[in-house]
């Protein structure tokens, strides 16, 4: 009898962590289906190849670079951005700062993800963006510069406290034995350890990167939701997750072509973050090895 | 080594290479070194001996400022090498370190190639003249007798090697950057019995050109190797003397009880 | 010589750089709340927790939306901990190296990655099309719930990791079975992280919008829901709509909107916080 419910309690709880597969099919499955309902109607040549996006408008275009080069454009701006400064804060917190700093430090530098993201987008809109327009005269009042260094500051813990980990995760004898060489704490940090967290820190970059492509309501409310094909900072763009948004606000009739674009563009952004994730999956794995 | 006292006292004083003054350590508010006066020769060796956690590996790290990166340390008294107090506050510590090289208890290699483990001392002084970092690589590598092992793979992992191999790159590591002053911290704690024995011959040569100092846990290694050996207890320097007298004759009772095997 | 003291100064530079950047994330969000503070906090009265919402900005209220989040936050609880704490056990006392676990592993690592707009796709077409439950609260509540599961489920993992071996063994030499040892041992041992995991997950499922939106949450719900079949709006939602609106009236109630939604925001966090630690130092 008791040999009977411990079964059925386990089976119980297998259930319940095969939920997780579920939903993965279940993403895979529903955006599949309807991207290829999509494509039916669409070429993909057209869909990969074509400059312009206007499913909503009668002169139809289904470039998908057009709202591609908008979500890379603001992610490549909040890297640029959050990946040095994440990383000096890193390599300050582990190698400069007292043992208790670290202690508060990591949990307030955490509140920075913590931040509601519609509530980032409106400080890039209402603080930001008038702010650089003062000395960037001709920035737009919807623009990816703004949109981009916010979700930047959105994403400095990302790289921060992996990074952070990883460095603290190095051995304390390799310190030791730069510093007993005469290195300076700098030298010590970029040409030692550095080098040894390299792949956590790595990680951290990567899985930022993923952060940013799938942000959605940063650049939907400052980014602008007009498509172009554009690297210029200043002027207003649409990325992928913006447009879902602007085809979900609006009254678009299930089953619809439009209706459809928004599964097409969704596979598109589950496909980058999915081998965005693998990739730091897989090193994250070697790297967790080497150390064990 | 007939020499009488007067002799003794005359040379110490000619060739004290390190002095310490009354010093105290402490962590926080536990007193780790309870005012230790000593002074260390010039180009012999010098053991520190005593039962874990007495402060030999702490007074050790004080020498080249090691304990300076751990929470809580501060330190009373002075440290004079070559007359010169180093913790005086514009001594610059990498200078200083530069000048006293350290060798850790486990190999410590940076993961990174043979080649790039040798030169990274110099490297970090901004030397830049490939030829003469080869030479010095070559030289190092030499004087620890790992060139003839490992001269074929030198840009090859450094973690590859044996621990052996390993810790006698550290302490070519420490070579290349010409300090006059070595310290060894149980150095060959982590090896097989024959790696110890190389690395021990290794360092009574060394003592030709560098003042050594090594804390070890092996009585045997400290008699074996020593010219003077210093034993610790409880933060306190308990009996310095020439290694011979101090493990035939100690004039400590609680010497005796240590190097005879009664406690520790 | 004068190439160590270059160093020192290139090191001494690179430290106030490293404070300058610790600092700078912190100093700007500060900045922003203190403006935010300044152009919303007058705004803030009984009446604007408790008035529906308006066409005309200054008698507009938040009411619905709070209602909204309130409701959304109670059922996405009410799916996701059970599932989530469930799941989490299997892994990591029931199925331990098998290729399953392995399986799971990757999968969950990866759903954690998934971005939320995501979700709301799934949602969308899973919950509101196929389970025909419209934009209800339920259909939010589940399609967040899946949002956090992956969150829940890593943080109960390590919080039932933490707890000492000692106690399993001792469970296990007393003759219990392993749900015995779970469910009496385990649990309440780790509950403490268990629930700092679930309110740290649940904070994000509060200030969620784009999924909401996805799935066909309005910004303007005349009522707040009754049941959990009712259409809904939440609070980032209506922050959004505020902030799309030309009318500067509007940018005022959505600056104070925010502080509400900030309120809420960093009170879980800070609970969340003080029951990490507090757990933390009766596990030791």
């Amino acid at each position: 009898m008791r040999k009977f419910k411990e079964t059925v309690i386990e089976k119980g709880l297998q259930a319940s962590a095969l939920v997780t597969i579920a939903v993965t099919v279940g993403i895979i499955l529903v955006l599949s289906i309807e991207a290829i309902l999509f494509f039916k109607e669409v070429s993909i040549i057209d869909f990969l190849t074509d400059t312009q996006w206007t499913p909503l408008y009668t002169d139809k275009h289904f470039g998908i670079i057009t709202l591609l080069s908008g979500t890379l454009l603001t992610s490549f701006i909040a890297i640029i951005f959050a990946v040095p400064v994440g990383l000096s804060i890193s390599i300050y917190i582990s190698e400069y700062a007292p043992r208790s700093f670290r202690k508060t430090i990591k949990p307030a530098l955490e509140l920075l993800a913590a931040v509601p993201t519609v509530v980032y987008g409106f400080f890039a809109l209402t603080v930001v963006t008038p702010f650089l327009q003062t000395f960037i005269p001709g920035l737009a009042g919807f623009n990816s510069l703004s949109a981009g260094l916010v979700m930047g500051i959105m994403i400095i813990p990302f790289v921060s406290s992996l990074s952070e980990d990883a460095l603290h995760a190095v051995p304390n004898s390799l310190r030791e034995a730069a510093y007993g060489m005469g290195s300076t704490k700098l030298q010590n940090a970029f040409r030692v350890l550095v080098p040894a967290a390299s792949s956590g820190i790595i990680v951290s970059i990567i899985l930022a990167i993923s952060r940013a492509i799938g942000e959605t309501m940063i650049v939907a409310i400052a980014a602008g939701q007009q498509p172009r094909l554009t690297i210029d900072p200043t002027v207003p763009v649409e990325t992928i997750t913006a447009y879902i948004v602007q085809v979900s606000l609006g009254d678009v009739q299930h089953g619809s072509l439009e209706y459809r674009t928004i599964f097409a563009a969704g596979i598109t952004l589950f496909i980058f973050t999915f081998l965005l994730n693998t990739v730091s999956y897989k090193i994250r794995k070697k790297f967790r090895e080497k150390y064990e | 080594m007939k020499e009488n006292k007067d002799t003794i006292d005359k040379s110490l004083k000619r060739k004290h290479k390190l002095q310490t003054k009354d010093v105290k350590v402490f962590y926080d508010d536990f007193m780790a070194i309870k005012g230790i006066d000593m002074n260390i020769r010039a180009n012999k060796i010098t053991a520190f001996i005593g039962p874990s956690g007495c402060g030999k590996s702490t007074f050790l790290r004080l020498f080249n400022r090691m304990n300076d990166y751990i929470d809580g340390f501060r330190m009373e008294g002075e440290i004079l090498i070559d007359g010169e107090n180093i913790y005086k506050k514009k001594v610059n510590v990498e200078q200083l370190r530069k000048q006293v090289g350290m060798v850790f208890q486990k190999p410590n290699p940076f993961p990174k190639s043979i080649y790039e483990n040798v030169a990274y001392g110099l490297k970090i002084q901004g030397i830049k003249d490939k030829s003469y970092l080869k030479d010095k690589v070559e030289d190092s590598l030499k004087q620890v007798g790992l060139w003839n092992e490992v001269k074929e793979d030198i840009n090859k992992s450094a973690l590859a090697l044996s621990g052996g191999q390993q810790q006698r790159l550290c302490i070519a590591r420490t070579l290349a950057v010409e300090p006059s002053i070595i310290l060894m911290d149980e150095p060959t704690s982590a090896l097989d019995p024959i790696s110890t024995a190389k690395i021990e011959e290794l360092i009574y040569e060394l003592k030709e050109k560098y003042t050594i100092v090594i804390v070890t846990h092996n009585m045997q290694q400290a008699g074996r190797i020593s010219d003077y050996t210093a034993f610790f207890y409880m933060g306190e320097l308990i009996e310095y003397d020439k290694s011979k007298k101090l493990f035939t004759n100690p004039e400590k009772k609680q010497t005796e009880n240590y190097i005879t095997g009664r406690f520790g | 010589m004068n190439n160590i003291r270059k160093n020192r100064i290139k090191d001494q530079v690179f430290k106030f750089w490293g404070i300058a950047c610790t600092f700078l994330g912190l100093i700007l969000l500060m900045i922003f709340i203190g403006s935010i503070i300044v152009d919303g906090v007058q705004r803030i009265d009984w009446s604007f927790i408790t008035s529906l919402p308006s066409r005309k900005a200054e008698r507009a209220g938040i009411y619905t939306a709070l209602m909204g989040s309130v409701w959304i936050l109670i059922f996405t609880t009410i799916i996701a901990l059970p599932l989530g704490i469930a799941a989490a056990i299997y892994l990591e006392e029931y199925a331990k190296e098998s290729k399953l676990a392995s399986l799971l592993e990757v999968n969950i690592s990866n759903l954690a990655g998934v971005p939320s707009i995501i979700y709301g796709l799934l949602g969308l077409e899973v919950f509101v099309r196929i389970m025909e439950m419209g934009a209800s609260v339920l259909a939010g509540s589940f399609t967040l719930a899946l949002l956090i599961l992956p969150i829940v489920i890593v943080s109960t993992r390590e919080s039932i990791k933490a707890v000492p071996k000692s106690i399993r063994d001792a469970s296990f030499a007393l003759g219990a079975s392993k749900w015995q040892t779970v469910s009496q041992q385990l649990l309440p041992a780790s509950f403490g992280g268990i629930l700092t995991g679930i309110i740290l997950a649940l904070s994000r499922a509060v200030g969620e919008t784009a999924p909401l939106i996805v799935i066909g949450a309005l910004a303007y719900v005349p009522f707040a829901p009754e049941s959990p079949m009712d259409e809904f709006s939440v609070l980032p939602i209506q922050i959004f709509n505020w902030i799309s609106r030309p009318q500067h009236g509007f940018e005022t109630n959505a600056a104070a909107a925010i502080i509400v939604l900030l309120l809420i925001t960093f009170i879980m966090n800070g609970i969340a916080v003080y029951f990490r630690n507090r757990w933390q130092s009766k596990l030791k």
